[in-house]
């Protein structure tokens, strides 16, 4: 293929051939990926046609004066073409274009982050690049629509008009926590991904102590952010108790909402709780040993 | 030229002299450090020896022998005597090895004595020592040891009932799309640090955040630089970190970095990293009783209490110690050689350097857990 190719530009820089539509030559200036076209020769007698482009190379015996029929199986990349006709006494040259198709087959959808906190302003990315069903980047503008959507909540849909093949935008997270649902469409195809709204920093820790003989049994409140989502299960909750000197910790996952634990009962004590870098509120126990 | 050679023959013939002595009469008690694999046995003709010896059947394992030299065997069985040394539940002790050991004479009478064994356990993530107070009797002409068991507390049967919570994660497939996002890294930062030097050494402290709503497998990674922006050294912080972090935990790390000054310092690159890793919520671990002690013992004492039904195997608990402006001045651990089992407290002991124990105003102390069934 490469001496192919090489032995081609030899023989157009050699017989210094214009790049329009030649004498020889009429093709068509765009052809769609896929689909037929046909080239009319002029001249007589036998010749070989060259058509070669960025990863596609065919090469076909022609009668001059005759029409070449490719169907739509033989040119798919989108790309710049040069087609050559060599043979007897003519050798000439025309390039053209194959453009992708108009109608968008996959959709390579960039949503990222996968997962961030609520109401976040900006925070959500989405970028389409659309390609045809050879693979090839639609670089017409095409509308590409784009919709999140969370249960229990109006979904935000905004449509953004592709450029060089590329569409995207950036949206707020919703104030519900929950798993969204990212939804990138353009003509008829569709690409989802999940994105994990999650609560943020708790906004109001409080726990309740209970003292049951010689130990103390502390709960939480169930812990939510400061727009009401709560806390996922999993966060950690610390509590610590301080008492003539000592101290006892104890980390604690929340389990449906709340954390639980016991700790021993120290006459005047003092019990705090905290999660990541927000403060609880304290407790002094009255009881205890 | 004379004198040279009769100088070389006196060391010639001293040397092979004290090599002979040291292996016909090796050092067995005393202070000093006594090595296991010594050949020669000690006898049950004095206290030490008879320390000595049982210290060495246990060290190769001699358990039977060793069980049937005791004073007190008849207050427990052998299985409890190999419990007490050898630990249960695949702990840190299951897997030790009694590398060295010393014993001091505390008192002696005419048919007692009391000794103090300072066992040295070599394991998996370091030496332990183990001290046992030794009560040595005489009947007849033999000395016999009584073993002070430390009998394994057991838990009574019973149901504990847990809400199970863990993190399956889904990641990106071979097939999928260029486009198709895998799920995020945990979002982690550093809250807290504080480069000194100490020894000669530089030593990183600080303290990591898990700011996410997943689980992270956590290290942190440091470079110094120097003026001129080279690099001197790249550490990381090992196991003196708590690797798995639920969401909203914050692990202390300290990281080492052996013979760089501070003054050498121009600058430090850290480098926090995290991977999403399936966890679980379980088991939680109460750390009661916390204690300062202070110099020349200058330590952290206190209670590991595993709050879940889930024996574990291995607990690994890290200190932090705070100055009155609230910045981290220490970082220590220490892995407990006992099981953790349900309910049940398990002694931990954090050694404290004794120039900085008048300094620390806080601490903070975590566990990790690791056990056979998964990584915690």
């Amino acid at each position: 293929m490469r001496g192919l190719r090489t032995l081609l530009l030899v023989v157009l820089s050699a017989s210094s051939l214009s790049v329009a539509q030649s004498s020889s030559l009429r093709i068509p200036a765009h052809v769609e990926a896929g689909t037929p076209f046909e080239i009319q020769t002029q001249g007589s007698g036998a010749a070989v046609l060259y058509i070669i482009g960025p990863s596609d190379a065919l090469r076909r015996n022609v009668q001059l004066g005759e029409s070449v029929a490719f169907g739509s199986d033989d040119l798919h990349n989108a790309g710049h073409y040069s087609a050559f006709i060599v043979g007897g006494s003519i050798s000439d040259s025309a390039q053209f274009d194959v453009l992708p198709s108009h109608q968008p087959a996959t959709l390579s959808f960039l949503a990222k982050p996968s997962r961030l906190p609520v109401d976040l302003s900006g925070g959500i990315s989405g970028v389409v690049y659309i390609f045809d069903v050879f693979k090839n980047l639609i670089i017409q503008p095409q509308e590409v629509s784009f919709r999140l959507s969370v249960s229990d909540a109006a979904p935000q849909s905004r449509t953004v008009t592709s450029h060089e093949g590329v569409a995207w935008l950036k949206m707020n997270s919703a104030s519900r926590a929950g798993v969204a649902n990212f939804q990138a469409t353009a003509g008829n195809v569709e690409e989802r991904r999940i994105i994990q709204q999650v609560a943020g920093n708790p906004c109001r820790l409080r726990m309740n102590a209970r003292e049951s003989g010689d130990r103390v049994a502390l709960e939480t409140d169930p812990v939510r952010d400061c727009s009401g989502n709560a806390v996922p299960d999993g966060t950690i909750v610390t509590f610590t108790e301080t008492y003539a000197g000592n101290q006892s910790t104890v980390d604690v996952p929340l389990k449906r909402g709340v954390a639980k634990t016991e700790l021993p009962a120290h006459k005047g004590a003092l019990i705090s709780v905290a999660t990541g870098v927000v403060l609880g509120n304290e407790i002094r126990l009255s009881g205890g040993q | 030229m004379t004198g040279g050679r009769i100088l070389a023959f006196i060391i010639l013939v001293a040397t092979v002299v004290l090599v002979a002595v040291g292996t016909i009469w090796p050092n067995q008690s005393g202070s000093t450090t006594t090595d296991v694999k010594a050949t020669l046995m000690g006898s049950s003709t004095s206290p030490e020896g008879a320390v000595d010896t049982l210290l060495r059947r246990i060290a190769n394992h001699d358990w039977e022998n060793a069980y049937a030299s005791l004073a007190n065997k008849g207050e427990f069985g052998e299985t409890d005597f190999i419990r007490d040394l050898m630990g249960s539940y695949g702990s840190l002790r299951t897997y030790a090895t009694l590398t060295a050991f010393d014993v001091k004479q505390v008192h002696i009478a005419d048919d007692q004595a009391q000794m103090r064994a300072n066992l040295r356990w070599a394991s998996v993530v370091g030496t332990f020592q183990d001290s046992r107070n030794l009560k040595v009797t005489r009947t007849g002409d033999r000395w016999q040891v009584e073993w002070p068991i430390v009998k394994e507390a057991r838990v009574p049967p019973q149901v504990i009932p847990v809400n199970y919570l863990r993190w399956d994660v889904i990641y990106r497939g071979a097939g999928d799309d260029w486009g198709a996002q895998d799920v995020e890294s945990p979002h982690v930062r550093i809250v807290a640090m504080n480069p000194v030097e100490r020894g000669g050494h530089v030593v990183i402290m600080g303290e990591l955040l898990n700011d996410d709503v997943v689980p992270a497998f956590v290290n942190v990674k440091s470079t110094l630089l120097a003026a001129n922006g080279s690099s001197l050294a790249t550490e990381d912080s090992f196991d003196r970190i708590s690797h798995t972090l639920l969401p909203k935990q914050v692990t202390p790390f300290r990281i080492d970095f052996k013979r760089v000054r501070l003054s050498q310092v121009d600058s430090i690159r850290m480098q926090p990293s995290s991977i999403l890793i399936s966890a679980s919520a379980d088991p939680v671990i109460g750390i009661e009783s916390q204690h300062l002690n202070p110099a020349p013992d200058s330590s952290l004492t206190g209670q590991l209490v595993n709050q879940s039904g889930q024996v574990v195997n291995v607990a690994h608990v890290i200190g932090t110690f705070y100055d009155s402006n609230g910045q981290i001045i220490w970082i220590s651990d220490q892995y407990p050689d006992r099981a953790l089992l349900p309910q049940t407290p398990v002694p931990f002991h954090i050694a404290v350097p004794p120039d900085l124990s008048g300094k620390i105003n806080n601490f903070r102390v975590i566990a990790s857990t690791y056990s056979a069934s998964r990584f915690q």
